[in-house]
């Protein structure tokens, strides 16, 4: 399915990246300082509260910055060189990691609006990219 | 003040092309510069009480207890032990640590040692770490590690500022320069700002010009009381003030993209000796990316955010500017061995002493070392002086 190295689920990340296996995009949010933050963790890193929910997300976003990475990290990766790694700030607020799926790496801006995107990996669990907003379909 | 802590010894393991000239396995070359180092000073193994080490090196197995296994081999019982493990800046963390050991009575003869044969092994990969615990969030994605963060960095700088890959190139060009006068760098050819420009591109916008050497290496450092320096072989320098922190593993995690912690530890390494920037004299600022130095000259105060590649423009930083940098060619141009900080101490060391020949910073009294470690996730700052 993909050579991608393939997230270790852990009690943590579970619900995160079996959520993004439906395709959905769901973080934890802090009920004490009522905002959501990535990536999960058992207390808020904020407040450091225990009082924590999941939520869905818009998926929206805008990137705050990118690179192209021209070299491949990895065998798994030689395919997609040249590809975007992207810091993508959510319109909820949290900041993650991610890569931009476009055919012309030359095209992506930092404050570009970016919508969030799924791909399959095995164990039923999905990674989140992001594709330009003009770019998605609806 | 008697237990002031001062640096007595210094030993940088000698390179040929990038590797250990004299062969060698990891501890090797750590017992052989531990040895320098206290010759150096004067000093015999037998005094070492404080034992301070961190590398990557043998883990799993005896690297998993690195102290230990190096006490071990060196046959040293310390009675003050520091593993301390933040990346590269993790010595100028180690000289903070023995400093406190020292003055407290907690320790008398303290060493600090490091070693890498990253290049001799070939250990050193491009790829991500196992995507286990908060790894699991990033290394999917394959950026370039570490180049790829430090890249995050400087595009977003270039937006935020408008820093150009001029900029950024004259850091490579600048450490060029000193490199062409230390005979330990590797790397001596003086080089332009087309030539960096012209290099691959590895991550935007950095390219391999922009980035740090892979070589191996290896350092100590040994340090003592005031009064015990009296009676050695070499000027004491004083480890005056100092400073630590760290803010995250994750690049997304960083809370401000282009300010590391050297806003705070070199705040507060300057607040603990009493200087202001216009008495620092020499600075061995960390130089895994030519980024690393422009982001980290703003966070220590000698120019404003935004303001580092103006400042850099004319060779205000190379041999002859205004504000001498980097003597020994760098990270960039002499050499890096994985974690470099223990030879930024090394080079500031000697520039205080004047023992730095062609390169030397004539009248140098105070050296501002700092170190980044991670992904600009931590930072450790020391002020040095002769007095």
């Amino acid at each position: 399915m993909t050579d991608r190295p393939v997230p270790i689920v852990d009690a943590d990340s579970r619900e995160y990246w079996e959520a993004a296996g439906h395709h959905k995009l769901r973080l934890p949010h802090c009920t004490q300082c009522d905002s959501p933050f990535f990536y999960p963790r058992v207390l808020c890193p904020r407040c450091h509260s225990d009082e924590i929910e999941w939520r869905q997300m818009s998926g929206r976003g805008v990137i705050y910055s990118y690179t192209i990475s021209r070299r491949p990290a990895g065998p798994a990766f030689k395919e997609m060189a040249p590809y975007i790694v992207a810091l993508v700030d959510l319109e909820e607020g949290p900041r993650l990691l991610t890569n931009i799926v476009t055919d012309d790496v030359s095209a992506i801006q930092i404050g570009q609006a970016v919508i969030v995107t799924f791909e399959d990996l095995e164990g039923g669990i999905a990674l989140p990219l992001f594709q330009p907003k003009e770019a998605s379909a609806s | 003040m008697e237990r002031e802590a001062v640096i007595v010894g210094v030993a940088d393991a000698p390179l040929e092309n990038g590797v250990l000239r004299d062969g060698g396995t990891v501890l090797q070359v750590q017992a052989r510069t531990a040895k320098a180092a206290l010759d150096d000073a004067g000093l015999d193994m037998g005094e070492v009480d404080g034992l301070l080490t961190a590398g990557i090196w043998g883990v799993p197995g005896p690297g998993s207890l690195m102290t230990i296994t190096l006490g071990e081999y060196l046959g040293i019982r310390p009675r003050f032990v520091d593993g301390t493990n933040i990346g590269g800046s993790a010595f100028e963390a180690h000289v903070a640590h023995a400093a406190m050991a020292i003055e407290s009575g907690y320790c008398d003869v303290a060493l600090i040692s490091y070693g890498s044969t990253q290049r001799s092994e070939r250990s050193r990969t491009l790829g991500g770490r196992p995507p286990i615990l908060t790894m699991q969030y990033e290394t999917p994605y394959g950026m370039l590690m570490p180049i790829g963060g430090y890249a995050l960095a400087a595009m977003r700088h270039m937006h935020d500022y408008g820093t150009t890959p001029e900029q950024l190139a004259e850091v490579a060009v600048a450490a060029r320069q000193w490199a062409s006068l230390n005979p330990a760098a590797m790397m001596r050819e003086p080089i332009t700002v087309d030539d960096v420009l012209a290099s691959p591109m590895i991550s935007d916008p950095l390219h391999i010009l922009d980035s740090c050497l892979v070589t191996d290496g290896g350092g100590a450092i040994v340090m003592t009381t005031a009064e015990r320096a009296r009676s050695l072989n070499k000027p004491a320098v004083y480890v005056r003030g100092y400073g630590e922190s760290h803010t995250h593993w994750n690049i997304s995690q960083m809370p401000d993209l282009t300010l590391t912690t050297a806003a705070e530890t070199g705040r507060r390494a300057m607040e603990m000796a009493g200087v202001s920037h216009d008495a620092i004299d020499v600075v061995e600022i960390y130089d895994s990316f030519t980024i690393t130095v422009l982001l980290t000259l703003e966070a220590l105060g000698f120019c404003g955010r935004g303001e580092s590649g103006a400042f850099i423009s004319g060779g205000r930083t190379a041999p002859g500017g205004a504000f001498p940098m980097n003597t020994n060619g760098g990270g960039l141009s002499y050499a890096h061995p994985g974690m470099y900080g223990l030879l930024l101490l090394v080079e500031a060391v000697r520039q205080l002493r004047g023992e730095s020949g062609a390169r030397q910073v004539y009248g140098a009294r105070t050296a501002l070392v700092n170190g980044t470690g991670g992904t600009l996730s931590s930072t450790a700052t020391c002020i040095l002086s002769r007095d």
